[in-house]
């Protein structure tokens, strides 16, 4: 097809209108407040919600709070998550009920793409996305976080301590089955 | 086991008479008797005239190898039964068929037999309300500890949960706690809470392995299952209770807490650990084993196997595993070693060759070994392994294919017979090379002395040992969820095993590199799979004629021997 070329009307073939409505739009900006952020010297403010590195959290009593039953392991789509779990012989757990933890823990943020299914499927509440966004390392092994490392960049999460409280359930039924 | 075992030769059952019933609206002819767990003649039941019919009854306490005890209520079924008039004759409807006259009550499936002309109803409103209240008054005191719960992944209690439970519980007061982590014995733990008290584990001691060790003990919601005071649950079956649990409430003390089972990768197997050859399910995951489970094989071991071959498997991960091909104790390659080891062989004089092969290995490669004994007129045995048997699955011989070495002719039916002659011709300079596979012969007769004036003394074996350091060529072979291959059982059964796990470093199944070797050394080429060779051999060895791999199918074919 063949488009036809409207001749230029006087304005257009004289240039001067278009430039100046285009430092109009210049001026326009250059007056407004700027959208720029002077990363990172300038830090952006993480809205709630953001989904950033999933770490481990605590309860407020400072136990560990994964159970080690690997379903982030299973449900993570990258598999960026590694869990050992304690064996028969392990350490034994934080809350004494809740019987195991995880001998080691270990999330490769290479890998991770952040969807929260982790967070989503714990049933201990024990994974949670922050907000820590840019992560950075000099060798892919450090990016390979371990338990420690997650642990301790996770923080505290105050929730139900249902082990806790079956602890304490437990305890008021001592007697069971007869008073020795 | 001097004296070959003769294969049972069973009269041909007499015909069974069938009857039709109806399931779900759907007729299908049932046997009016089935074998019940001891596997006599039995009143077919509801339940199992539904499996039958292709529809699924859940159940906790039923399980097909174990007497009916009919206490967890969850296979309540409707059904009716012809009408009868005051005449004793069946009722008819207006358009000819037989009226059914419905039972009022439900019955449980596992222990009603059924009767000509029954209908049974398993998806009616009603007995979905029933499997719910059920399931209701199992969770009521139900822990929910699923996250920490070994059981998670493979648990009737989950499973029925999702078709029949409920979101939220009704009640309101305080669950009954019970013991947890309570050591029943050296290889079991007891979770208290957890149990839903189907005696499964109580019927399976007392009847099938014959120590009545398990019991029930305290009143009402307090039920718990115990030993008696004081007395450990250990005998050699323990851990088929942690199997045939529908909970977590027995848990295998190896396996606690080592991986969630939905992780594990199930291969067919067979156990080693005996003539048995119990059938069995390897679990693994990355390239680590980390537990047998039985399979089921009622010509062979039902649902069950012994503790003891359970859990016969950590060797398998051992650190000092033969990881290299040595040649003179220096590294070297499967082509260099072989092509050496075949150049030497072709040499040798007729007679000067013996071969000790172990009866741990398949049939597959025994039969290689044998190819090689005679292209070189060699003598050749295996060594006889026994230890105490017992009434239900194990076997006095340890070898898993005692019966395969005889078969394919490395051994005679008494073995270990040519060993001194073997030791007396190393000794007398007769003998210079000895071909040895998976055997540590300075144990048996042949010392690391009479090894040391061999000429050639070629070592296959998968643990190091003072043969191995001895050895002037070390071939690392597999262990058997390392390989495919078959063993021969001590009644004759021909049982194939597949590959769960890879073998460490530069080790090969036997019958991969004995392949090499064997065509070699005889100039003829031959299959280079698992199934062709297995085809080769079934022609060549007498007592596997008409066998093909495809056929041994998962549970084997008896030969006879």
């Amino acid at each position: 097809m063949i488009i036809k070329r409207k001749p230029l009307n006087l304005a257009e073939r004289l240039y001067l209108p278009a430039i100046i409505g285009g430092f109009k739009v210049t001026l326009r900006h250059l007056l407004k407040k700027k959208v720029t952020m002077q990363y990172p010297e300038e830090k952006w403010v993480v809205p709630e919600g953001y989904r950033g590195a999933p770490y481990l959290v605590k309860d407020q009593e400072g136990n560990t709070k994964c159970v080690s039953c690997q379903l982030c392991e299973f449900v993570c789509p990258p598999k960026a998550i590694k869990i050992t779990p304690p064996g028969p012989a392990g350490q034994l757990a934080d809350r004494a009920n809740a019987e195991k933890m995880p001998k080691e823990f270990e999330i490769n943020m290479l890998r991770c793409i952040f969807c929260g299914f982790c967070q989503e499927v714990c049933p201990e509440e024990a994974i949670f996305l922050q907000k820590d966004y840019s992560l950075t390392g000099t060798s892919r092994a450090e990016m390979i976080y371990n338990k420690e490392k997650l642990l301790a960049l996770g923080g505290v999460h105050a929730g139900v301590q249902k082990w806790k409280h079956k602890a304490d359930e437990a305890k008021e039924q001592e007697s069971f089955p007869v008073k020795a | 086991m001097s004296a070959a075992p003769a294969t049972e030769v069973k009269p041909a059952p007499p015909a069974i008479e069938k009857i039709k019933v109806k399931v779900d609206g759907r007729e299908v002819e049932v046997p009016k008797l089935t074998p019940d767990w001891q596997g006599k003649l039995a009143p077919t039941t509801m339940l199992q005239a539904c499996d039958i019919a292709k529809k699924d009854v859940p159940h906790y306490c039923y399980h097909p190898k174990l007497p009916v005890s009919g206490n967890c209520r969850m296979c309540l079924v409707e059904f009716g039964t012809p009408a009868l008039g005051p005449d004793r004759k069946p009722v008819m409807n207006p358009d000819g068929t037989p009226k059914i006259a419905k039972s009022p009550r439900p019955a449980i499936g596992c222990a009603t037999p059924i009767s000509p002309g029954m209908e049974i109803y398993t998806s009616t409103p009603g007995v979905k309300q029933m499997r719910e209240g059920v399931l209701e008054s199992l969770l009521i005191n139900h822990p929910l500890d699923c996250p920490i719960c070994d059981q998670a992944g493979e648990c009737k209690l989950q499973e029925y949960s999702v078709d029949y439970g409920q979101s939220a519980s009704r009640f309101v007061e305080a669950k009954v706690h019970k013991p947890k982590a309570v050591d029943l014995g050296p290889r079991i733990m007891l979770d208290a809470e957890r149990c839903i008290l189907c005696t499964r584990c109580i019927r399976f001691t007392k009847d099938v392995a014959g120590d009545d060790a398990l019991g029930i003990v305290n009143r009402g919601s307090y039920n718990t299952i115990s030993t008696f005071p004081g007395l450990p649950f250990d005998n050699n079956y323990t851990l088929n209770t942690v199997d045939i649990c529908p909970v977590g409430a027995l848990t295998s003390k190896d396996f606690r807490f080592q991986m969630r089972v939905w992780f594990l990768k199930e291969t067919k197997s067979v156990c080693t650990s005996c003539a048995t050859g119990c059938n069995v399910l390897i679990s693994s995951r990355e390239e680590k084993v980390y537990r047998y489970t039985p399979r089921d094989n009622d010509a062979v071991n039902a649902s069950w196997m012994c503790d003891a071959g359970r859990l016969n498997y950590k060797w398998i991960q051992r650190e000092d595993r033969l990881k290299a091909v040595l040649v003179r104790g220096q590294k070297s390659t499967w082509t260099n070693a072989l092509s050496e080891i075949a150049g030497k062989l072709k040499q040798a004089q007729v007679g000067s060759v013996a071969i000790i092969a172990s009866a741990r290995q398949s049939n597959e490669e025994l039969w290689l070994l044998a190819k090689l004994k005679a292209t070189f007129g060699a003598i050749s045995d295996s060594i006889e392994r026994t230890g105490d048997a017992d009434k239900l699955l194990v076997s006095a011989d340890k070898n898993p294919n005692t019966n395969g070495a005889r078969l394919t002719g490395i051994c005679f039916s008494e073995m270990g017979i040519n060993l001194p002659k073997i030791a007396d011709g190393i000794a007398k300079g007769k003998i210079k090379a000895l071909i040895v596979f998976g055997e540590e012969v300075t144990k048996h007769g042949i010392s690391a002395e009479l090894l040391g004036k061999l000429d050639t003394l070629i070592v296959s074996d998968i643990l190091p040992n003072a043969t191995t350091a001895k050895a002037h060529y070390v071939l690392p072979g597999c262990a058997h969820a390392e390989k495919r291959g078959s063993f021969t059982n001590m009644k004759g059964r021909v049982q194939k095993f597949m590959q769960a796990v890879q073998p460490p470093g530069e080790a090969r199944a036997e019958w991969d590199f004995l392949h090499d070797l064997v065509y070699n050394v005889t100039s003829k080429n031959g299959f280079l799979t698992i199934e062709g060779l297995f085809n080769e051999m079934a022609k060549d060895v007498p007592a596997f004629n008409g066998l093909t791999w495809a056929g041994l199918g998962d549970a084997g074919v008896t030969v006879k021997i």
